[in-house]
């Protein structure tokens, strides 16, 4: 691993990042909680979160509205309003350095250049009174101190890249003049602007139409692969994971209860949860029978079940599930699951 | 073959767009143009296509919620648009809708038996003033609910339970036609798959028609039984859902389909992938010809001229409508037999 290594420090300074990353390991969070304190009392939204990412690798967190997946990715980026927000334990360590206990100054300057995110919603995450053009080279003048007309040089040649027709006469319109594909496509031209060694995409397909959605995976994908970041890509989409990921983290109130190699999670999942999911997508030939639905609802995160958090939802669930909540264990080697009968499930 | 419920016949729907200093009309967003098609007793039409293709308006317009610029539609023999009145009103009854997103389409200031009821307090005749409470129980009960939760509000509901309320309140007057506009889309997925389960039964026990708007393709795929695919107003191809699924025969429908990312890893390199290039265009000022040639891959200059008929273009296995000149089926999805495949060939070629 020594020369992909040097090659990492190579290529971190040439790009100007601060850090290089060990052994390809770019980003590790462990033991991440996030509460939510509110009038109403306290919410969990995240119990424990562990995962590693490497350089290149693609690690989509799946899960449904609530199960904590879109907080997770504003943890990394710091970016939770706190308060309400806390984060009472974890550590995020981005190359070797705890996110959460860096001074904020030194944090600011790690959005951007090393870790960034593309939004779901590109039409309210963009500031519609100025031109993308802009928004897109104010990344180099804040970060990298160019003067006006050299970073909007850049911005262009960003806007190329993200194949925006018409680059250069585009570059002063205003977001509202493009529609929701091209807007996506400046989400991600500011996003890798500053060549992040990690990209966090949340949801950055959902708000579009599925031959648009192809065209943005694929576009994703390509600078992935050209610049070898790390991509976590935040989802709900089964089909979207299926074609991109390399590694899945299934999230659920908060937890992750499943983690597996992509092939390996949808030929044979290890979890009630997950294997509830997948069979509740509408295939061929269920045509005329009724869907395979998980019953019940995900639970309200400030009243998070005892024991494991699935339970009152899951068809395995026996006595020790309401009392004990299953630590993510390893099935078999590369497949972890935080399920009592995790071998039940995997093997039928 | 059953008769048709529902038929409509080239409808029409521009929105004008105002401009200049006179407000004058400087155009046109045709956001529907000339559709027809039939609905059959007991069936479920699909209809897809992407934002701004004019699916929503369609439904608005079945529901009479908007006048048609022209066109008309049928309903069990009465012309919907002519009707006046007491007569429309009955006439409303029979055509009930369920909205896409339940957090705004129920009325946060009103229970739930105030919601489901009120068809009943617009149509007093349906049920008896007694026997409403009842009625609205019955209704919960059908669709899932706890008949004794008809007095909370909406925010107390999840939105796949919301959903369920949204379905009660269309069923209620007991309609032939329930007009679905993206009822599943604003749901996650494993509450998506008990909704979809609650309006299949709901269709076996009520004998319902079902005009099934979404953009999901799969899901549209598992409730269907005939499928209408949409591009810029118009409809582009329609037909039994094996039909389209298995054999379309035009270029967009090929490229929806083939855009559509399948819950299978395995497949990855496998399928061919049409991606198509560019947006959509405005509807305000759509193409000459056939709408889609700006971003079709077979287009030829025919197609920038003359508008493409939706008419059976029997060419070999194929023969349901199709709006395309060059209309033919090109085997996607259902053809991929992983024994067949060699992945490094497949990868290459891909």
């Amino acid at each position: 691993m020594t020369t992909s290594e040097t090659m990492a420090r190579a290529s971190a300074k040439s790009s100007g990042h601060t850090y290089a990353p060990k052994d390809g390991l770019l980003l590790q969070v462990a033991d991440l909680h996030v509460e939510f304190h509110t009038p109403d009392g306290i919410a969990r939204a995240i119990n424990g979160v562990n995962f590693d990412l490497y350089e290149g690798q693609t690690l989509a967190i799946l899960g449904e509205s609530g199960s904590g997946k879109s907080v997770t990715a504003q943890a990394i980026m710091g970016i939770l309003d706190m308060p309400p927000a806390v984060i009472p334990h974890g550590q995020i360590r981005y190359c070797g350095e705890d996110l959460l206990t860096m001074d904020p100054e030194q944090r600011r300057r790690t959005r951007g250049p090393e870790i960034s995110m593309v939004f779901q919603d590109a039409l309210s995450s963009l500031n519609p009174v100025f031109p993308v053009g802009w928004q897109i080279a104010e990344m180099f003048r804040v970060h990298r101190g160019m003067n006006k007309s050299d970073a909007l040089e850049r911005a262009v040649k960003l806007m190329q890249r993200v194949q925006i027709p018409a680059a250069k006469e585009r570059v002063k319109a205003y977001p509202h003049q493009f529609s929701g594909g091209m807007r996506q496509r400046i989400m991600i031209a500011m996003a890798i602007a500053l060549d992040p060694a990690v990209l966090i995409a949340d949801e950055p397909t959902t708000a579009l139409d599925v031959t648009v959605q192809a065209q943005i995976m694929a576009l994703l994908q390509e600078l992935q692969e050209e610049r070898q970041m790390g991509l976590i890509l935040i989802t709900h989409d089964l089909g979207v994971v299926a074609d991109v990921a390399d590694k899945i983290a299934v999230m659920y109130a908060g937890r992750i209860v499943e983690r597996a190699d992509v092939f390996d999670l949808y030929r044979k999942p290890a979890h009630p949860y997950t294997k509830g999911l997948l069979e509740s997508i509408p295939r061929l030939d269920q045509k005329g029978q009724q869907l395979a639905a998980i019953g019940g609802l995900p639970p309200n995160l400030m009243r998070i079940p005892n024991g494991c958090a699935f339970n009152p939802r899951c068809k395995y669930a026996q006595d020790v599930c309401r009392e004990d909540r299953p630590a993510l264990l390893e099935v078999v080697p590369g497949r972890e699951s935080a399920c009592h009968f995790a071998e039940e499930v995997l093997n039928g | 073959m059953a008769e048709a419920i529902l038929t409509a016949t080239d409808l029409v729907k521009y929105y004008p767009i105002k401009g200049g200093v006179l407000r004058r009309t400087v155009g046109n967003v045709k956001a529907v143009d000339g559709v027809s098609f039939e609905l059959l007793k007991g069936e479920t039409l699909g209809i897809v296509g992407e934002s701004g293709c004019g699916k929503s308006t369609l439904g608005r317009l079945l529901m009479r919620l908007e006048e048609p610029t022209s066109g008309s539609v049928v309903f069990d023999g009465v012309d919907m648009y002519a009707q006046k009145g007491r007569a429309m009103r009955r006439l409303r009854r029979d055509i009930q809708i369920v909205f896409q997103d339940p957090y705004t389409s129920l009325n946060p200031r009103k229970t739930v038996g105030d919601i489901v009821g009120e068809p009943f307090d617009i149509h007093p005749d349906v049920v008896p003033k007694k026997g409403r409470r009842k009625a609205v129980q019955d209704l919960l009960d059908l669709v899932g609910l706890n008949p004794e939760h008809i007095n909370r509000y909406p925010h107390q509901f999840s939105g796949g339970q919301r959903q369920r309320i949204g379905i009660a309140r269309g069923i209620a007057l007991n309609p032939k036609v329930l007009i679905c506009d993206e009822p599943v889309s604003a749901l996650d997925v494993s509450v998506q798959a008990q909704v979809v389960n609650l309006m299949e039964k709901l269709q076996d026990e009520l004998g319902l028609s079902y005009i099934f708007i979404a953009h999901d393709l799969s899901v549209v795929r598992h409730i269907s039984d005939r499928v209408g695919v949409m591009y810029l107003g118009k409809m582009a191809e329609l037909g039994e859902e094996d039909e389209i699924y298995g054999r379309p025969t035009h270029p967009y429908t090929q490229a929806l389909l083939s855009a559509v990312p399948v819950p299978d890893p395995t497949l990855r390199d496998k399928r061919e992938q049409i991606v198509l290039k560019g947006d959509v265009p405005s509807p305000a000022n759509p193409p000459s010809g056939c709408r889609f040639h700006t971003r079709c891959w077979k287009a030829q200059d025919k197609c920038k001229t003359d508008i493409p008929l939706l008419e059976p273009r029997p060419d070999g296995v194929a023969e349901h409508l199709s709006a395309c000149h060059f209309a033919a089926p090109r085997e996607i999805i259902e053809t991929i037999d992983l024994t067949e495949i060699d992945p490094k060939a497949q990868t290459a070629g891909a």
